[in-house]
């Protein structure tokens, strides 16, 4: 039996203006993976993520979800983007996670997490205050329901937005560096919640800086490197025994011994 | 409508809107020196520690930030006489002009002071410099320097706001203009060219002003 | 002055009618002044924060003109231009008119400021969940951009009250030249110019308590 990679990036190619930012980067994941992706700033890790919920254009190659081709498509001959709103429906395929939280700050926890269930996925108010509340309380703050962003702690914003990103029901969650603007006694927590979900099987797809995290709960590491895959494979393998001299660099000027 | 542009008959009077022009400059350099002067008094004075110096400050600051210029024009050239105070055309605009300036500049200069840390203040003290001192060297630059913004801003306002001396027969810019327009009949030119001098000078106002702020910025 | 408290109120009570439709006058000026330049400021303001250069840069040029001239200049280039040179437009459409457009360069600076104050990521977590850019200019944009334009909106209303006075230049009937129609039969200049004052001043006020009370409102708990 045959399924489908959640996730299948072939060549993908960026350009921002003259330089080229992703080179020709492949990947696949399976339903439950959970990866990492690690790299110095510059490597390119961000903006292949952010490629896969078309918040960056990509330049060349192809990103698959679920078998579906993102962003553009073949037709007539030629290379063509996808409307708007072809784009936008694509996007509530995947959730993301972003290192600035982005909560909207004129909405409660509650309703921030009820906003995309309500105008995407169309459920009256009341369903999606229920879903809102069910993943609330799964990240811990079902009490906080009706607080705003601005009485809520950095740990606490950033898990209702994964919560909120999650109540989408993605097929692939997408985290950008999340623990990375919490201060240290937050990081915890934010974690925490990452590894329950990951031990629930959710398709996670992650860029951090938290090698412990990486080394202890993923399935797959992917160390990027100027634009390319410097190396993939098993967290232990990767960093115990590095295969190339730009990872055993970084891995020794990361804060992972 | 047929009407041909004929800009022949404003350039002819060019030089007389730049004489008026002039005074208008001069009126605005003349009032806001003046209201630079009330603003940075009752400026101090808002967020002083004596309720009565605010109180008074801000009693003057609401009457005058909520009546029309025009009506305080109108007041000081024709109501003051009645008390003894009568005064010509540009002595009256450029008083009015300076008591509705300081109202306007009292409000920037009070964010401005608000805008200093208190902990600067408290390091003055524990040198030992009196208020005065502490004031004078310490809060009053670095006030300057976050105030230079909305001061410039305030400014190019007041300097518009003299086009209301034209009501009292002032010979400033915009009166020019009104007597070119009426003898001319050429209604679009003449305004057009009244509008571009005064757009042009708010433009160099803010270039100068965006110098003054890069010169004085603190380096970083 | 060699007139009593007691014959100024005798004057006020004879001038009540032309008295009170110059209030009438101004309020409506103002208003419609105040409601048009809205409306063109909003789409003003739309044009400059998203629109295409071919759409934006000649409405940063209109603003910038517009904001760099005083407003009598429009307030007179308005009533010459339209009131003799082909449209039959009368002093009160003429002055309503330049107030209108001065008000909409201001709006729209407002809204422009206020939109471009969202931060970034705002829109790309919208964008995240799937929203599309309508949807999420009404939910995530504007309900944020609103609150930081209202107060410095009511500000610029007070601005218009304040502005319709230059009206009174062009002959039109506003509370000023009301005044100073009673000012010219009685000679009264100081009681009449006081009144006038006093009563913009408690328009304006009346309009700057409001707009306290609307960012009381509108505060979003932190």
């Amino acid at each position: 039996m045959t399924t489908n990679p959640i996730l299948e990036i072939r060549n993908l190619h960026k350009h921002y203006g003259d330089v080229e930012v992703l080179k020709g980067v492949d990947c696949s994941m399976q339903r439950g993976d959970v990866v990492c992706v690690i790299g110095s700033s510059g490597s390119g890790k961000t903006t292949m993520l952010r490629c896969i919920n078309m918040l960056e254009e990509f330049s060349d190659g192809s990103i698959r979800i679920d078998g579906e081709d993102i962003g553009y498509e073949l037709r007539d001959g030629r290379r063509q983007r996808k409307s708007e709103k072809e784009v936008a429906r694509q996007r509530a395929l995947t959730g993301m996670a972003f290192q600035q939280f982005n909560l909207f700050p004129h909405m409660s926890a509650a309703e921030n997490v009820m906003l995309g269930l309500v105008k995407v996925k169309k459920m009256t108010r009341d369903e999606a205050r229920a879903v809102a509340e069910k993943w609330l309380d799964r990240v811990g703050l079902l009490s906080r329901r009706d607080h705003y962003p601005g009485q809520l702690s950095g740990g606490q914003q950033q898990r209702v937005a994964i919560a909120r990103a999650i109540a989408m029901s993605p097929r692939l969650m997408l985290f950008d560096e999340v623990t990375s603007a919490l201060d240290p006694e937050l990081v915890n927590e934010v974690l925490v919640v990452i590894q329950d979900l990951a031990r629930e099987g959710m398709t996670m797809l992650l860029v951090t800086h938290e090698m412990r995290f990486a080394f202890e709960v993923s399935t797959r590491v992917i160390f990027m490197n100027q634009g390319r895959i410097g190396e993939e494979g098993d967290p232990k393998e990767m960093f115990l025994r590095p295969k190339s001299e730009r990872l055993a660099e970084f891995l020794k000027n990361s804060s992972f011994h | 409508m047929d009407y041909a542009l004929n800009f022949a008959a404003v350039w002819r009077s060019f030089d007389k809107l730049l004489q008026g022009l002039g005074l208008s400059l001069l009126l605005a350099v003349g009032a806001i020196a003046i209201g630079v002067a009330i603003g940075l008094v009752l400026g101090f004075a808002l967020v002083s520690r004596h309720a009565a110096a605010r109180r008074l400050a801000r009693s003057y600051v609401t009457v005058i930030r909520n009546t029309p210029i025009l009506v305080l024009v109108l007041f000081v050239y024709f109501a003051l006489p009645d008390l003894g105070l009568q005064l010509e055309g540009v002595e009256s605009f450029v008083l009015t002009l300076a008591v509705y300036s300081g109202a306007y500049l009292a409000e920037v200069f009070r964010a401005g002071l608000l805008s200093v840390p208190k902990g600067v203040r408290e390091a003055g003290q524990a040198i030992g410099l009196t208020r005065w001192q502490i004031n004078a060297s310490i809060v009053g630059p670095l006030m300057l320097r976050n105030v230079l913004p909305s001061l410039g801003s305030t400014i190019i306002s007041l300097f518009k706001d003299t086009s209301l001396a034209a009501v009292i027969a002032v010979p400033e810019l915009t009166f020019e203009a009104r007597k070119i327009n009426i003898e001319s009949f050429r209604v679009v030119e003449t305004w057009i060219v009244a509008s571009l001098l005064y757009v042009g000078t708010c433009t160099v106002l803010a270039a100068l002003f965006r110098h003054v702020e890069r010169r004085l910025a603190v380096p970083r | 002055m060699d007139f009593s408290f007691a014959q100024f109120l005798h004057e006020l009570w004879i001038a009540r009618v032309p008295l009170l439709q110059g209030v009438g006058i101004t309020i409506a000026s103002a208003a419609l002044a105040i409601v048009a330049g809205t409306v063109l400021g909003v789409f003003v303001g739309l044009a400059l924060t998203y629109g295409a250069a071919p759409l934006r840069l000649p409405m940063r040029g209109y603003t910038d003109f517009i904001r760099g001239t005083p407003v009598l200049v429009l307030v007179l280039a308005s009533y010459y231009i339209l009131g003799t040179a082909g449209i039959q437009l009368g002093p009160f459409q003429a002055g309503v008119l330049a107030l209108a457009v001065f008000c909409s360069s201001h709006v729209g600076e407002i809204v422009r400021g206020a939109l471009q104050a969202i931060h970034k990521g705002q829109i790309e977590a919208a964008k995240a969940i799937g929203l599309t850019f309508s949807q999420t200019f009404v939910s995530v944009l504007m309900p944020q951009a609103i609150r930081q334009i209202l107060p410095t909106w009511v500000n610029t209303a007070a601005e218009m009250v304040k502005a319709s006075t230059l009206l009174s230049i062009i002959g039109v009937g506003d509370l000023l030249l009301a005044s100073q129609e009673v000012i010219s039969r009685t000679f009264m200049n100081m009681p009449f110019y006081l009144f006038a004052g006093f009563l913009y001043f408690a328009i304006n006020f009346g309009i700057e308590r409001f707009g306290r009370f609307v960012e009381r409102k509108t505060h979003i708990p932190s």
